[in-house]
């Protein structure tokens, strides 16, 4: 039976670890994360799990003990937000070239200069070439629930690749809200027991990770790692299934909200697409056609669907709370790709909002859908990317 | 588990690390890496940091490692086998594990030294149950014969090149083995592939002790050291006797030196064999000769004294 | 051998086989020769253990001849033997001579 509780993002997600009770985790302190895995050694202090902590001097060194553990073959989790994203990108690469299952909830926040430590999707955006499979949620109980499934994602024997879970820093991770707990058992059951696949430990049959690949294989091992990408979709969607079964709770590939006989849209990942909503049913009241596409899997990124449920609207707004200087914002290009190969295609814009933690606030929405309301019957796009809520 | 330290029988060993690995004719570093894995009868799981010994050693199918072996990246050899060692400790604690283990961790003068210092002190401090082994040949010599912060002074890089205004390095190499020993780890030690024994006896003393231990081996690199192929156990020996690489153990804090020079011999004959000191024999550059020599004296008295209070 | 194409791959470039690098001879890269004077050999077996490349053959602890498939014939057998009464066990010889 569900227990419904009043908790954060970071709490939550802590929680969901204890419950799957991996065998290694890696912590290190970077504001908003710190207070999820303080959570989970007070967890291990306490004897309530099996993990055995690595109080690791970096996140390089976080990310390199958790590649380690993983190869050695058994469960292991961490968790880091922004500058301590960045330090690991070298590392993530290997995660994912080594094929090792490792679970990060990341809790995004703004990337230096200037030093802020509040949330955007810098960090996440910066690793989304780090072959991880990313998983993005809105709240703290998407949080909660994706962490458990990215078990199941990563785990799977087709696919074997590290997940990351991407909670917006503060608004998300130190937010209280209602949510729903599945008990131990069922998490334990859910996510079954850790399967080893080439485990370094094998000591009768000695096995060299991380071998140098020249210009003979190289390209073959990356178009392998793309093949697996491509698996990954129909895993997510098989493991959603059996955890509807199992709490009641609904996941695709992404959320479509009032999409379906929309004339405008906007495309938002996370917590702003909670505000989003609040502003489109106000919109509809007003008899204007809004809707909504979140995405949850952002990679792979599922090209296919996304323009299948977005071909029939007039225009979209892709907003970006990460830039790409130079470049339009990483979502909006994602989108932009999805759309290309359709014959009739929605009218694309692109904003950058809520960088460092700015407010997202309905004003912004509002302006946004009032925007695309006019695109929609001008047929002309002024400003294809810009800023919002920034002063001039 | 004892291995006798005999050449007799550790002949009859098989051979953990393989021929067929493509580090360079007369290179020192895998003779210290055969001698650390005959040493001990236990299972092993090494990490290699990256570096000479890792890109020749496992290249695409051919691995010479005839036990578990993982290479990540540079810097974190240490970091990586905490992993490894810690997800141990899990498996044994939950009762999933039941076999005993050795870890090793192999990294070069650069990785160890230099860009893996911080993983290998964070490593130490938390105490995991593992040997680290430095091969130190005193630059980066996977990309070139660069400069490290162990490279000796006075020495010709390929980024302290001995020029017409600079003669080599300016700066003395650090002492990471001291440096390690200040870590108040249970075991550190130098050693050196000549003294085949005395290497073999600290490995196998350093299993046995539980917690981080630091083995700094010298490793003579032909290339980079511009010398012949021939002499990376003459070269090493040398380092010996002439006190640039006294063979010692800091044992729970006691310092105790294993093999003392029968006649320390003066830095000079360890020095003119390899090109990459060459310069230093030109008149003009007579003050810095003097300076390495007073700098190894000052080092072995310091030694000598450290030893002796115990 | 056909070149492996991309589904033929181990998960993770894994190399599967410990000591692999057996298959690969080495033999090629020498430009010296090492000669074994059994005659001179007093069995210390320095040549053993000093050797990089693990291409002194020894059997029952004792020594054999040389493993030319993988020896690069750097010369420090040559330059530690001992031999016997002031004759090397080992020499130098250049390759092709």
């Amino acid at each position: 039976m569900a227990k419904v509780v009043a908790v954060t993002g970071n709490e939550a997600c802590a929680n969901a670890l204890r419950q799957v009770n991996p065998d290694v985790c890696g912590i290190y302190p970077i504001t908003p994360q710190t207070d999820m895995m303080q959570r989970f050694a007070s967890y291990i202090a306490d004897g309530k799990v099996d993990t055995e902590s690595i109080l690791v001097e970096s996140e390089h060194s976080s990310m390199s003990a958790c590649i380690g553990a993983a190869a050695a073959g058994g469960r292991v989790v961490t968790a880091t937000s922004s500058q301590g994203l960045a330090l690991m990108w070298e590392m993530l690469h290997i995660a994912s070239g080594d094929r090792l299952p490792i679970i990060m909830p990341v809790v995004n926040r703004a990337l230096s200069a200037p030093l802020n430590i509040h949330g955007d999707h810098s960090d996440a955006m910066g690793a989304r070439d780090t072959g991880w499979i990313q998983l993005w949620s809105e709240n703290g109980q998407e949080a909660y629930d994706n962490t458990i499934q990215a078990f199941r994602i990563g785990e799977h024997m087709d696919i074997r690749l590290p997940v990351m879970v991407c909670l917006d820093g503060f608004i998300i991770s130190h937010s209280i809200e209602r949510m729903e707990y599945l008990e131990d058992q069922e998490v334990k059951d859910f996510v079954g027991p850790f399967k080893n696949f080439l485990p370094l430990l094998d000591l009768d049959k000695p096995k060299s990770y991380g071998p140098l690949i020249l210009t003979d294989l190289y390209h073959e091992y990356k178009r392998a790692q793309h093949e697996v990408m491509t698996k990954v979709k129909d895993v997510v969607l098989d493991v959603a299934k059996d955890f509807e079964k199992l709490s009641g709770r609904k996941y695709g590939i992404f959320e479509t909200y009032r999409l379906e006989d929309a004339d405008i849209a906007i495309v938002i990942l996370n917590s702003a697409a909670g505000t989003t909503k609040d502003v489109i049913d106000e919109f509809r009241n007003k008899g204007i056609e809004a809707g909504l596409l979140k995405p949850r899997l952002f990679r792979p990124f599922p090209f296919e669907e996304v323009a299948e449920a977005l071909k029939h609207v007039k225009a979209v707004c892709v907003m970006d709370r990460a830039d790409s200087f130079g470049g339009y914002g990483p979502l909006f290009m994602e989108v932009a790709s999805a759309l290309y190969p359709l014959e009739r295609k929605p009218l694309l814009l692109n904003k950058v909002y809520g960088l460092g933690g700015r407010d997202y606030l309905p004003s912004h929405a509002a302006q946004v859908l009032t925007e695309l309301h006019e695109i929609s019957r001008s047929g002309k796009v002024n400003v294809l990317k810009e800023y919002i809520g920034v002063r001039e | 588990m004892a291995t006798t330290l005999t050449l007799k029988e550790l002949s009859k060993k098989e051979d953990r690390f393989t021929h067929g690995h493509r580090m360079c004719s007369g290179c020192g570093a895998p003779i210290v890496v055969k001698i650390a894995l005959m040493a001990t009868d236990y299972p092993v799981v090494i990490s290699n940091a990256t570096g000479c010994l890792e890109v020749s050693s496992c290249i695409s199918e051919f691995t010479a490692w005839n036990v578990p072996w993982i290479h990540t990246a540079f810097e974190n050899a240490a970091a990586t086998l905490s992993g490894v060692e810690t997800m141990y400790r899990s498996l044994k604690k939950q009762g999933k594990f039941d076999r005993e283990v050795k870890f090793i961790a192999f990294g070069g003068d650069g990785g160890t030294y230099d860009i893996g210092f911080q993983s290998l002190s964070g490593a130490m401090e938390r105490g995991h149950d593992m040997i680290y082994i430095c091969y130190d040949n005193g630059a980066y010599m996977n990309t070139g014969i660069q400069r490290s912060s162990a490279t000796p002074l006075g020495a010709d890089t390929t980024t302290c090149p001995a020029g017409s205004v600079i003669p080599g390095k300016l700066r003395s190499r650090k002492n990471l083995t001291k440096i390690m020993a200040a870590h108040n780890i249970p075991y550190v030690a130098q050693a050196s592939p000549s003294h085949w024994q005395d290497l073999a006896k600290k490995i196998q003393k350093a299993h046995e002790i539980k917690g981080p231990k630091f083995i700094n081996v010298i490793a003579p690199c032909n290339r980079g050291w511009r010398s012949k192929t021939n002499d990376a156990i003459m070269l090493s020996r040398l380092a010996v006797n002439t006190c640039y690489w006294p063979l010692y153990e800091i044992e729970n804090g006691t310092t105790k030196i294993t093999v003392t020079p029968k006649q320390k011999l003066p830095i000079v004959d360890f020095l003119k064999p390899q090109g990459r000191f060459k310069h230093l024999f030109s008149p003009e550059n007579e003050g810095l000769l003097t300076q390495v020599q007073d700098e190894i004296d000052r080092e072995w008295e310091k030694l000598l004294k450290e030893a002796k209070t115990d | 051998m056909k070149p492996k194409g991309w589904k033929d791959l181990p998960p993770g470039s894994v190399v599967l086989e410990g000591g692999s690098a057996a298959k690969f001879k080495t033999g090629s890269w020498r430009a010296f020769r090492p000669i074994w004077k059994e005659e001179n050999c007093i069995q210390c077996l320095f040549c053993w253990i000093y050797c990089p490349d693990m291409a002194v053959k020894v059997k029952d602890g004792k020594r054999g001849d040389f493993d030319y498939d993988y020896c690069k014939g750097c010369g420090i057998c040559a330059l530690e033997c001992p031999g016997k009464k002031g004759q090397k066990a080992i020499v130098m010889t250049e390759e092709g001579k």
